[in-house]
């Protein structure tokens, strides 16, 4: 069986599945019952200032939409930092990570924008006997409104510079989690490195309303009439944190920082998916609150098995494999050419392909009076919206012609130069290809 | 259509060999690739599951299914052969309508359970021609004895041989697999399943088969418990009850655990002789068994008497309705007073039954099915056992670790008291006994 052990920034933990900052992480009890269960690290639910602790409102906090068959897609939330005073907390990080010591616990930590205070708190947290910290720059709602969280997340030279400060104060490694509510995640993630963050951690939860109760014309979820923006998780937003990790993984100023992916991690495919674009671990939320600690046992299996497969034999030989592969559109083979070809035995004839094709496509398969679903070739583009429509997986697939073969859409013979964007004769700023 | 389809008597070849086969095709057929996506995706991975409750082996089943939504069924298999690595015959003869998929959610949701048994066989079909998956522990240098390849005994060997124990089974027949080989209806065990499951379970290493050796007559428990550092006994019931009516021994009254036993090793089931019309006695799995297999072989009329109402009927209401299905025609609250016969079976009288005041009472008004051919389903008993062991009722008496009375030895399957006679139960057992023996021989207990 693969060896799953993993080592982040120096935190060593038997798999390379953590549960994120996030009510799973939220007290003892909890994280107890998550390491019985198989987890490999928490990073603690993000810990606030001495004091009295943030209050959350007592109505719902989640709104969430739904598949088929009533499966959480996407969750969201209103919910604060920590509501624990903070003694309450530490006290119980020590006791667990004492008992644990083989499991990473990682401290998530978010108070306001001053130095003083980073700089008083970091060593408190630091007598619990944690592995490293995290700094919560993503907070998307409530906590932001008061200039923390993602407010300091969205504006860069405040993450380095409160990077810098926790990097001055200790010795353990600092994360930075970052906030995806910006237009580019790779100036954020620059500034964390320019600070001297040890990886970053992403995403956070994105702003979000995930519906609107008609009866009561209020967002959901509603507290008393009123709802407000939450943040956004769960296996919808894996997409949208799978390319910033890859983002962040194959730009020349931010390449190399080591990265903990969060955001829809369900499966072990999903952690696979997110360390083979660079994520050196994943962070789970949303499937652990979904389907319980348990989860984390297919994710194990299942990664260990992959890897036998494949014959990797540690966690580090597959993180960022695919990141060489990530790259501009500029660059895409223009000469790789692919037809739809439909399976008939496999096909249960629900003409499905052919209305994405016919009524908004390219008019590339044909229906015959017995519904037979065929797809023409000398219309097809290759778009691949038909593999995508259709119920049956792998009914549709995607031959690639081969050199010499003619595309019977445009009567050009493919060739199996390579040849991209760059030198097209279409393109008025090409380079004539040497 | 063969010519003796309608012959009187009892007669091979009533049907032709393309017909036999389809009759005795897979009574599930397998899921493919897509389907077992679709079923597992229904499962809603229910924190602390009542269908893993309800399992005897306690299958994480939850999980497995979702190893099987996620793509990676080797591993869902894995995941049952840890509990039970008989795992794949399980699949297939489960009663899951009382166990599992009984008790599943969406049973209680939609009245449409998650089709755990066949997205169980369909993970652990994926690895059977595959290595082994598990490791034997280093050798212990410690021996044990199983009785009987059953699997109460297959259950124990595999799991003793795992934890570096040298394992002997001592079988009576000449081939293993106990009531799997023998007993199970031949529609659930297709394709000589339940040998290349047996091949496969060994491939733990560390078990020895000694076929054609009988506790009794070839072997002594005392022998045994010389020989070995413990003894398990799995033997399964090998006596069966009696009608104790005239002309029991008339030609062509047969027990039904034999005519299954002949069926299931017939070469050529188009040359396995079967009455015309035939009558089964009994309320159970092998009576549904006897006469649905009756029925496929071509018998144009089979019916099941059966003593007391339908509802006492000890098969599942999928079984009684399976039967229906085929053809077979159940009659309740009869019980049999007469076989008739000129040394050859002519018919069988049967007397209604009622129950008054809690106990079933025999009536005198009778009816008579013309037969020529009665199986007797009614019911198996432990056979002869070594003095030495303690009975509870008509089983040998185990505590809840599966140990007898005798020091060393331990018992479990259809043989030892406690639990439903079913493969699972057995298994189940078997473990247990095996976990237990591991316990004791490593000096825990
Ligand atoms: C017709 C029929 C149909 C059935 N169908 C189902 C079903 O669909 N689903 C289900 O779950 N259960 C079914 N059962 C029940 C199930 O088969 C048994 O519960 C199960 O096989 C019990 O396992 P076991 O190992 O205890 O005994 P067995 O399977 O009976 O195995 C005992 C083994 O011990 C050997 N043996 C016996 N005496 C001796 C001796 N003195 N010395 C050495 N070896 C000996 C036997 O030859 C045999 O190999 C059915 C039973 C019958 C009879
Ligand atoms: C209810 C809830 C509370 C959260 N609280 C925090 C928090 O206190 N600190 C933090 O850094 N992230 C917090 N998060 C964000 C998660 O840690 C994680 O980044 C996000 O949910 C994406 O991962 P997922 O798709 O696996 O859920 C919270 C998420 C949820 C759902
Ligand atoms: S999940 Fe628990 S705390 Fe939340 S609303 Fe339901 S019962 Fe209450
Ligand atoms: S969508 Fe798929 S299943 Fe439906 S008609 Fe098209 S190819 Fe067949
Ligand atoms: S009860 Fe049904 S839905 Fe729930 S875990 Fe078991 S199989 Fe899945």
């Amino acid at each position: 069986m693969a060896d799953l052990t993993s080592e982040f920034v120096g935190i060593k933990s038997p798999n390379p599945f953590w549960l994120a900052s996030a009510p799973p992480t939220d007290k003892e009890y909890n994280v107890r019952r998550a390491f019985e269960a198989g987890w490999g690290g928490v990073v603690w639910k993000t810990l606030g200032a001495e004091g009295p602790p943030v209050v959350n409102v007592n109505g719902p906090r989640y709104g969430a939409i739904w598949g088929a068959d009533r499966r959480l897609l996407g969750l969201n939330n209103i919910e604060l930092i920590t509501d624990r005073p903070l003694e309450v907390n530490l006290a119980e990080m020590t006791r667990v990570k004492k008992d644990y010591p083989d499991r990473a616990l990682v401290a998530s930590v978010m108070v306001p924008c001053e130095e003083q205070a980073w700089k008083e708190i970091l060593p408190r947290i630091a007598e619990t006997g944690c592995d490293g910290f995290e700094l919560n720059f993503g907070c998307p709602h409530g906590m932001a409104e008061r200039g923390m969280g993602s407010a300091v997340g969205q504006v860069p030279e405040y993450i380095e510079m409160v990077t810098r400060w926790c990097k001055e104060t200790t010795s353990l490694p600092v994360i930075v989690k970052l906030t995806p509510n910006i237009t580019n995640i790779l100036q954020p993630a620059q500034a964390a490195k320019d600070g001297g963050a040890d990886a970053v951690s992403l995403i956070n939860t994105i702003n979000s309303i995930t519906s609107v109760n008609l009866d009561t014309m209020s967002p959901e979820p509603m507290i008393d009439g009123k709802g407000t923006h939450g943040g956004y998780c769960g296996p919808a937003v894996k997409p949208i944190a799978l390319n910033m990790v890859a983002e962040i993984a194959r730009s020349a100023g931010t390449a190399g920082i080591p990265i903990s992916g969060i955001g829809g991690v369900t499966t072990w495919r999903d952690a696979a998916e997110f360390m083979a674009l660079g994520a050196g671990n994943v962070q789970v939320c949303t499937a652990a609150m979904t389907y319980g600690f348990k989860i984390v046992q297919e994710m194990i299996s299942g990664l260990s098995q992959w890897m036998d497969e494949q014959g990797h034999t540690s966690v580090q030989d597959i993180v960022g494999r695919a990141v060489p592969n990530v790259t501009d559109w500029q660059y895409l083979n223009l000469n790789h050419v692919t037809k739809a070809r439909i399976d008939q035995d496999a096909c249960i004839k629900c003409g499905r392909c052919y209305a994405a094709c016919e009524d908004t496509s390219h008019q590339a398969i044909s229906m015959s009076e017995d519904r037979v679903f065929e797809v023409q070739d000398d219309e097809c583009v290759a778009c691949n919206l038909c593999v995508n429509v259709c119920p049956v997986d792998n009914c549709i697939t995607m031959e690639t012609l081969s050199a010499g073969a003619t595309d019977e859409r445009t009567g050009k013979v493919v060739s199996d130069d390579y040849a991209n964007w760059t030198t097209h004769p279409n393109n008025p700023g090409a380079t004539a290809a040497e | 259509m063969t010519q003796s389809a309608r012959a009187n008597g009892v007669t091979a070849g009533r049907i032709d060999a393309t017909q036999m086969q389809s009759n005795f095709s897979d009574l599930h057929e397998p899921y493919d690739v897509h389907e077992a996506v679709v079923a597992a995706d229904r499962c809603y991975f229910c924190h602390d599951a009542p269908c893993m409750t309800a399992c005897p082996t306690s299958i994480d089943i939850p999980l497995f299914i979702r190893q099987i939504a996620t793509g990676t069924p080797e591993a869902a298999a894995t995941t049952i052969f840890n509990q039970n690595i008989l795992g794949g015959m399980c699949a297939r003869v489960c009663p899951t309508e009382t166990l599992c998929e009984e008790v599943c959610v969406r049973e209680t949701a939609e009245g449409k359970p998650v089709e755990i048994g066949r997205l169980q066989r369909f993970a652990t079909d994926t690895v059977m021609s595959k290595a082994h998956p598990f490791k034997r522990a280093a050798t212990t240098g410690k021996t044990v004895a199983v009785v009987g390849a059953g699997p109460a005994g297959l259950a124990c060997a595999h799991r003793v041989a795992m934890m570096g124990h040298d394992v002997v089974i001592f079988e009576a027949r000449a081939k293993g697999g106990g009531l799997n080989e023998f007993g199970i209806a031949a529609y659930k065990s297709t394709n000589d399943f339940a040998q290349d499951e047996l091949d496969w379970l060994l491939g733990i290493g560390g078990i020895e088969m000694r076929y054609g050796q009988s506790l009794g007559q070839d072997i002594s428990l005392t022998g045994l418990q010389q020989d070995f550092d413990a003894v398990f006994l799995g033997m399964g019931l090998s006596a069966v009850n009696a009608l104790s009516l005239d002309n029991e021994a008339a030609e062509n009254v047969e027990d039904a655990v034999s005519f299954i036993g002949a069926l299931r090793q017939a070469d050529d089931l188009t040359k396995l002789p079967i009455g015309r019309r035939v009558v089964v006695i009994g309320g159970g799995m092998t009576a549904i068994d006897a006469g649905v297999q009756a029925k496929l072989l071509g018998a144009e009329e089979v019916t099941i008497v059966y003593r007391r109402g339908q509802n006492a009927m000890a098969a599942s209401e999928f079984e009684q309705d399976l039967a229906q299905q085929k053809g077979v025609k159940l009659v309740c609250n009869a019980s049999p007073v007469a076989i008739v016969a000129d040394g050859r079976l002519t018919a069988a009288t049967f007397a209604y039954t009622e129950v008054q005041d809690g106990t079933l009472v025999t009536l005198d008004e009778t009816f008579t099915l013309p037969c020529d051919q009665l199986f007797k389903a009614i019911g198996q008993t432990l056979g002869d056992m070594p003095e030495a062991l303690g009975l509870k009722g008509r089983k040998i008496a185990v505590d809840a670790t599966q140990k007898t009375n005798v020091p060393g030895v331990w018992a479990g399957g259809d043989c030892a008291s406690g639990g439903d006679d079913l493969t699972v139960t057995a298994v189940a057992e078997g473990r247990d006994a095996a976990m237990d023996i591991h316990a004791t021989l490593m000096g825990a207990n």
